[in-house]
């Protein structure tokens, strides 16, 4: 089986980037909103696991860097769902709605 | 003993008068007396002798290299004997005459201020020195005029003095200042009068009216004379010291000092035929109006004004040793006369209107008799200090037109003089005020008697002449016989004199009345005309320009376009929708990264 090139990688995560930056343009549910956010960080994750798997050390190993910081980007992201999802709650709770057109207070 | 005395002594007692005794008028009053006869003192003791003192530094950077010094030559201590004695005699009449005033401690300190600014003008080695006093001068008579600054018509003078002194001091500066491009200095010694000579003699002659215009403001000539009638409203004894007898004066003492250190043979004819006939007209105009008036000081004013006219008129024939010699005897008689008037306005309770006295010769003796001394010697009686100097005034003027505009003033200066001591020292008393006038104490009249002596001695006493020797002062005792000066003046005396008998005699009212001269030939109200006519147009165009380009072009237009642009932005991009703004952000973002990866290349 061939192993997918570096390009690929990119091609695939910029596509995430892009249906997550689309999704948070476009839809109204704001929990959809939030799962599209989280798919633009997952696609930023893809992107450095796949720029630390093609750069290769002197040692002939990858350099491991980029898929630490991943982790770092999971967990960090699992708090900030609990955060997220909290304040959708108590969104929900103030105005009885999580639909954006509805939630224009800012308007200017 | 140190000439730098004579400006430390005053300044001293006006500063400690005003920051510590104000409360003491007493001894702010014996403060200020003891300082000006010190200064008296210490003027007799430099006259005659060969002193001279080191200049100080002041500014030095290049090309200008100002020091603060003393000319002590003879005009300067000649002056400063006129200075200081007038002072002292003045301020010994203000210890009676201010006896009772309630801010007699401030009257004192401005007097010991005046006196500060007057010497430094005296004594000024630099033009630009001259000029600070010059200024200082002017304050000190602006708050001398406003001493009753209650009455609203004293704080007009005081301000109309000031104002108007302001628009020829401002010909003065510029004077000053070309003739510092010309000269390459301002310091009266190193002048050298030759520079003029390769110069176009419109552009010196200009140099010259423009330091002329200094003394048209401040010797009160023709158009800037209106502020020293009004500047009557001040205490009379400073009347006499600064509207009289010195500051006055300082404007023909000044062009004596610039023809001293120019030289006169360098200056352009135009410009002293100028001076010649602003002076001339000055006096003629001066005695016109001086003919109608009724106030005592008004009269005095106007003679005042005529006399100063006189001597502008030596200093524009050039001949300014006459001028000079006319500012010395003037300054003694003048001052007899404005104290006489100061004793006269003090026994009769402030009355001032001649046509209320009457019958004072009477009731005060003293004061009768030296005014009288005091128009004698102002009307050129031989043997009195005014013939002597106002002959040499008219033959200054012989064989020119203004020779006939001096001896008509002559007349008139007669004529007026007359009149105001027929009706205010003959006759029988008016008035209340009139009726129970009795004789001033010891220390009003003992200035009067002493000033009455000096109208007589002040031309044999050659060692104080404020003349150079360098200018031939012609002299004699005896009047030449044989001269038609000498005869023309007499006839104006006679004349004058006569008309005035004739008509003012045992008169009630005034026989004759012109109303042009009476009003001044209007020129309060021309001016008062012009202002309103110019002033309300610059006014106009100043409200358009502030109310309307600066108001609503620049600032309105800022902040409305401010306002336009935010709310622009208010309305299209604050939406309120959270889609909107993401999206927003994307572009932004996207541009971020066209920019830097793609665009930069």
């Amino acid at each position: 089986m061939p192993t997918p090139s570096l390009t690929e990688y990119l091609i695939i995560s910029g596509l995430l980037f892009s249906i997550g930056l689309g999704g948070v343009i476009i839809r109204r549910n704001i929990i959809v909103i939030f799962m599209c956010l989280e798919m633009m960080l997952a696609a930023a994750s893809l992107t450095l696991v796949a720029f630390s798997r093609f750069n290769v050390t002197s040692k002939g190993l990858p350099d491991y860097d980029g898929q630490m910081l991943v982790f770092f980007i999971i967990t960090v992201a699992a708090a900030e769902v609990a955060v997220g999802l909290a304040i959708i709650v108590s969104l929900y709770r103030a105005r009885q709605t999580i639909h954006t057109d509805e939630l224009t207070s800012l308007k200017g | 003993m140190n000439p730098w005395l004579l400006l430390i002594l005053p300044i001293i007692s006006a500063v400690i008068i005003q920051l510590g005794l104000k409360r003491s008028a007493t001894a702010s009053a014996l403060l200020s007396t003891l300082s000006v006869i010190s200064t008296l003192i210490v003027s007799l003791s430099i006259l005659g002798s060969d002193t001279s003192v080191a200049a100080l530094d002041w500014i030095n950077i290049s090309g200008l290299d100002l020091k603060i010094g003393l000319e002590l030559d003879q005009l300067s201590k000649g002056m400063m004997i006129v200075v200081t004695g007038i002072g002292v005699l003045v301020h010994v009449f203000s210890l009676g005459y201010m006896k009772d005033d309630e801010a007699k401690a401030r009257y004192f300190g401005c007097l010991s201020l005046f006196m500060f600014s007057m010497t430094g003008i005296v004594l000024a080695s630099n033009f630009i020195m001259m000029f600070i006093f010059w200024e200082l001068v002017g304050l000190s008579s602006y708050l001398l005029i406003g001493h009753w600054y209650h009455k609203n018509s004293a704080a007009d003078a005081a301000k109309k003095a000031f104002l108007t002194n302001r628009i020829g001091d401002f010909g003065f500066m510029i004077g000053i200042l070309m003739l510092w491009g010309i000269m390459g200095t301002v310091v009266f010694a190193d002048m050298d009068g030759s520079q003029f000579s390769p110069l176009c003699t419109c552009l010196t002659g200009m140099v010259v009216l423009l330091i002329f215009c200094g003394a048209v403001g401040k010797s009160a000539q023709l158009p800037l004379h209106v502020w020293l009638p009004d500047a009557m409203e001040g205490p009379t004894p400073v009347s006499a010291l600064i509207h009289a007898a010195t500051m006055v004066a300082a404007g023909v003492y000044m062009m004596a000092r610039f023809y001293v250190s120019i030289g006169t043979e360098v200056l352009p004819a135009w410009s002293s035929e100028t001076i010649a006939w602003i002076g001339g007209i000055t006096s003629l105009f001066a005695a016109l109006m001086a003919t109608q008036q009724n106030d005592i000081k008004k009269i005095l004013a106007y003679s005042t004004l005529s006399q100063l006219g006189y001597m502008v008129m030596a200093v524009g024939l050039v001949a300014p040793e006459a001028g000079m010699f006319h500012l010395f005897t003037h300054a003694w008689f003048k001052a007899l006369l404005f104290l006489g008037s100061g004793a006269v306005i003090y026994a009769c309770h402030h009355e001032q209107d001649i046509w209320k006295m009457g019958g004072l010769l009477k009731k005060m003796p003293i004061t009768a008799i030296t005014f009288l001394i005091g128009t004698m010697a102002l009307t050129a009686v031989p043997f009195t200090a005014g013939f002597y100097s106002k002959e040499g005034i008219l033959h200054a003027a012989h064989h020119q037109p203004l020779f006939w505009v001096a001896a008509f003033v002559a007349l008139l200066t007669t004529f007026y003089m007359f009149r105001l001591f027929i009706v205010a020292f003959l006759g029988k008393a008016r008035e209340h005020g009139s009726e129970e006038a009795s004789e001033v104490p010891l220390i009003m009249s003992a200035p009067l008697v002493i000033l009455a002596v000096m109208s007589f001695a002040a031309p044999h006493i050659a060692s104080i002449f404020p003349v150079p020797s360098s200018w031939a002062l012609k002299f004699d005792v005896m009047p030449h016989f044989d001269d038609p000066v000498f005869w023309t003046s007499i006839a104006a005396f006679v004349i004058g004199a006569t008309s005035a008998f004739v008509l003012y005699t045992g008169k009630d009212k005034d026989p004759i009345s012109i109303p042009l001269f009476r009003d001044k030939f209007y020129f309060d109200e021309i001016y008062a005309w012009i202002i309103k006519i110019f002033q309300d147009a610059l006014a106009a165009i100043i409200h358009f320009f502030d109310a309307f380009i600066i108001n609503t072009i620049i600032v309105g237009g800022l902040t409305r376009s401010a306002t336009g642009i935010g709310n622009v932005f208010r309305r299209y991009a604050q939406s309120g929708s959270l889609s909107g703004y993401a999206f927003l952000m994307a572009v932004g973002v996207l541009l971020v990264i066209y920019f830097t990866v793609f665009a930069s290349k």
